[in-house]
């Protein structure tokens, strides 16, 4: 399950939720991670653009691989502005043992930081500033170039 | 026509262009200093799968995407 919400992630009702719809499934294990944007460098928050069509066929790519571990993904991301100590990003493993979860949440994570077509931006004094030095060039990212 | 966005940063309207092959674009933005910049460091996906290569035929319906660095989360 993939969710975009508009602005910053109401964490409670999405971990309450997940919960309440999975304890009854019968997976022994529930991890998830929650990002929370810092307050720092004088920001005031993010914010995110997202190409949802990519977003999909990735994220789907990987519901598959979970679930030919037995595993579930679950994942929600902000789109516009998150400001400091809001939460832009969930995600979480369902699986019947701990292992599983516990290294799919690793890789998965991980992953979605190199892969996932999310861009970011620094609100500094109500602009939106691209976060270049922190982002990832995408496998194959060059070949147009002259 | 196939048609070509600009996602994220680049910041730019989309355009139509007239090409038979996605190695045509090379061509067509040689000149342009600005996306050169963006080429640099961008991935292409043509109907939304990313290429890796610019052997690849394009027919007027297309969709071509340019992605630039990412940083979700």
């Amino acid at each position: 399950m993939l969710k975009i919400y508009n602005g910053s992630l109401p964490v409670e009702s999405i971990l309450n939720e997940w919960y309440g719809i999975y304890k009854n499934q019968n997976y022994g294990a529930f991890i998830n991670f929650v990002g929370i944007v810092r307050d720092e460098n004088g920001i005031d928050g993010l914010s995110f653009d997202i190409y949802e069509p990519i977003l999909n066929s990735w994220f789907d790519s990987w519901q598959k691989k979970a679930n030919e571990k037995g595993a579930y993904l679950l994942m929600a991301h902000s789109l516009g502005d998150v400001l400091n100590h809001e939460s832009s990003y969930i995600s979480a493993v369902l699986s019947p043992k701990r292992r599983v979860a516990l290294e799919l949440i690793d890789l998965f994570v991980e992953d979605f930081k190199a892969s996932a077509p999310i861009w970011k931006y620094d609100i500094i004094n109500s602009k939106r500033v691209y976060a270049e030095d922190r982002s990832t060039m995408l496998e194959n990212s060059g070949i147009l170039k002259g | 026509m196939a048609k070509v966005e600009f996602l994220g940063p680049i910041n730019r309207d989309p355009i139509e262009v007239d090409i038979s092959q996605l190695s045509q674009l090379k061509e067509l933005f040689k000149n342009d200093d600005e996306i050169q910049k963006w080429l640099a460091n961008s991935a292409v996906a043509v109907n939304d799968s990313i290429v890796s290569s610019l052997d690849i035929k394009i027919s007027p319906n297309d969709k071509i995407s340019l992605l630039p660095p990412v940083c979700g989360g």
